[in-house]
């Protein structure tokens, strides 16, 4: 049976992995590659990595980073950020990752997503989508809008239409952000979650929110996602991975438990 | 020596990663020389069955292969290397290496998993394989180990040749071949610890084949 995933996020700035809430006011935490060794060894299931770094003149310093990642860790990660380009999509492929995220990039351009599964396979292409709640509107019929530059610009976009969409043009997986739960530890966005995951048959990735190991439980129950993304729960060292699969597991999920 | 076959296949590297770690000397090459004094090769691949097709036929490199495997050269192949081994894949709709009797199938995502919930196409992450024969790839292995899968199409191979199964939607062939071919759709390269066992064992298994003979 299929495990249910557990993917802490990593949130990269300048080479230095950072933790911001709601997009803003973030603050260095670590060193990334030694960060990313310490959870694959204690059971992490994959790993994400955002480059969040402002400037694209350091690009260097973060396929650095992937690099040191990809020799040392066993388990697949993705890595998204200021990919605006099947060219970018190559540099971090290349680098070492198993799959790219693509978030505005795709919004402004969605023939980057059928570019790259063409050229690298749908397996590679994750779609990275922020969403924030707003009034339904015939533009927004579901409810949940599509945002970018971290949730400060709305594109009007409906996100249950984005999600088809993408998947449609090749996306292999949709890693799916609620701006709204981003950060503030009051679990996944549920309803979100769960429109998104029962309108492509693609997996969906929970994330933004979690603050228990219960919430995971609810993004991979009642939320049917695929996997939950977990950032501040374990960065600050509040639950360890191997507790969090432990709850999971207490609760009737699937997960991997021997690594 | 163990030779990963080069045929731009998109995880060579992360299989030559996996190796160093494992201070195994290995050595990224389509070089029929090289290929043929190793010890044993890894066939690996990620994408699509005809585009893997396509880079074996414009090289040659598919009669490379499959003399190899003809001289009994310890071949394992991973992920689309394990399907291209079959005669056929419904991917592409493509004729394969007609190594192994049997082909290759797309998952339907109207099968259902437990709880009669559909399962999502591509069958992306870890999940556990039931031997239905011994494999020297699984020694010391723990039968509850789950492995990296991430694929839409399945193999199908002729049952004398099924070596391992999984469950997704249905049980499919997840590990398959005879002993020093085998063929296993998960990636033991990004499987975490057990997987990387796998890659140890097989190496093992070449050392000790290469001395035998």
């Amino acid at each position: 049976m299929l495990s249910k995933r557990v993917i802490p996020c990593l949130d990269v700035r300048n080479g230095r992995l950072t933790k911001g809430i709601k997009f803003e006011g973030n603050v260095d935490i670590g060193d990334p590659v030694e960060t990313a060794r310490r959870y694959y060894e204690e059971g992490a299931d994959e790993i994400v990595f955002y480059d969040i770094t402002a400037s694209h003149e350091h690009r260097g310093i973060f396929l650095d980073v992937v690099e040191k990642v990809a020799s040392q860790i066993f388990i697949p990660f993705s890595v998204g950020g200021g990919i605006s380009s099947v060219d970018d999509m190559r540099d971090v492929l290349v680098a070492g990752a198993e799959k790219v995220s693509v978030n505005s990039g795709a919004v402004k351009n969605p023939d980057i997503i059928s570019e790259g599964a063409e050229r690298f396979g749908s397996q590679c292409v994750v779609l990275g989508m922020d969403v924030k709640r707003v009034k339904k509107s015939e533009s927004i019929p579901s409810g949940f809008e599509i945002v970018i530059h971290g949730g400060r610009k709305y594109m009007g976009m409906d996100a249950i239409e984005w999600a088809k969409t993408g998947e449609a043009l090749g996306a292999g997986e949709i890693c799916l952000n609620s701006i709204d739960a981003d950060g503030v530890k009051t679990g996944y966005d549920l309803k979100l979650t769960r429109m998104v995951a029962e309108a492509v048959t693609i997996p969906v990735i929970a994330s933004g929110g979690a603050g228990t190991p219960q919430h995971m439980v609810d993004a991979v129950t009642e939320g049917r996602a695929s996997a939950a993304l977990i950032a501040s729960i374990v960065h600050y060292g509040e639950y360890t991975i191997p507790e969090i699969k432990e709850y999971m597991a207490k609760a009737g999920v699937q997960t991997r438990t021997i690594w | 020596m163990l030779a990963i076959f080069d045929y731009k296949a998109g995880n060579q590297t992360s299989v030559h990663r996996a190796l160093e770690h494992l201070g195994i000397p290995n050595k990224i090459t389509n070089n029929p020389e090289e290929l043929d004094a190793a010890a044993g090769i890894i066939f690996p691949g990620v994408g699509a069955a005809g585009q893997a097709m396509d880079e074996l036929h414009s090289g040659g490199l598919d009669e490379v292969i499959k003399s190899l495997i003809w001289q009994k050269k310890p071949v394992l192949g991973i992920c689309v290397g394990c399907q291209i081994l079959l005669d056929y894949s419904e991917e592409n709709d493509t004729k394969a290496l007609e190594v192994i009797p049997g082909e290759c199938r797309l998952f339907n995502s109207s099968w259902v998993d437990y709880e009669n919930i559909p399962i999502r196409v591509p069958h992306m992450g870890w999940n556990q394989v039931e031997l239905v024969k011994e494999c020297e790839l699984f020694d010391g292995i723990d039968p509850d180990a789950d492995f990296y899968f991430v694929h839409s199409y399945f193999p199908a191979p002729k049952e004398d040749f099924v070596i391992g199964t999984t469950r997704y939607g249905i049980d499919f062939c997840s590990v398959h071949g005879r002993k020093g071919l085998w063929a296993v759709q998960f990636h033991p390269e990004k499987s975490g610890r057990p997987g990387l066992k796998m890659l140890n064992n097989f190496y093992k298994f070449c050392l000790e084949d290469a001395h035998a003979e």
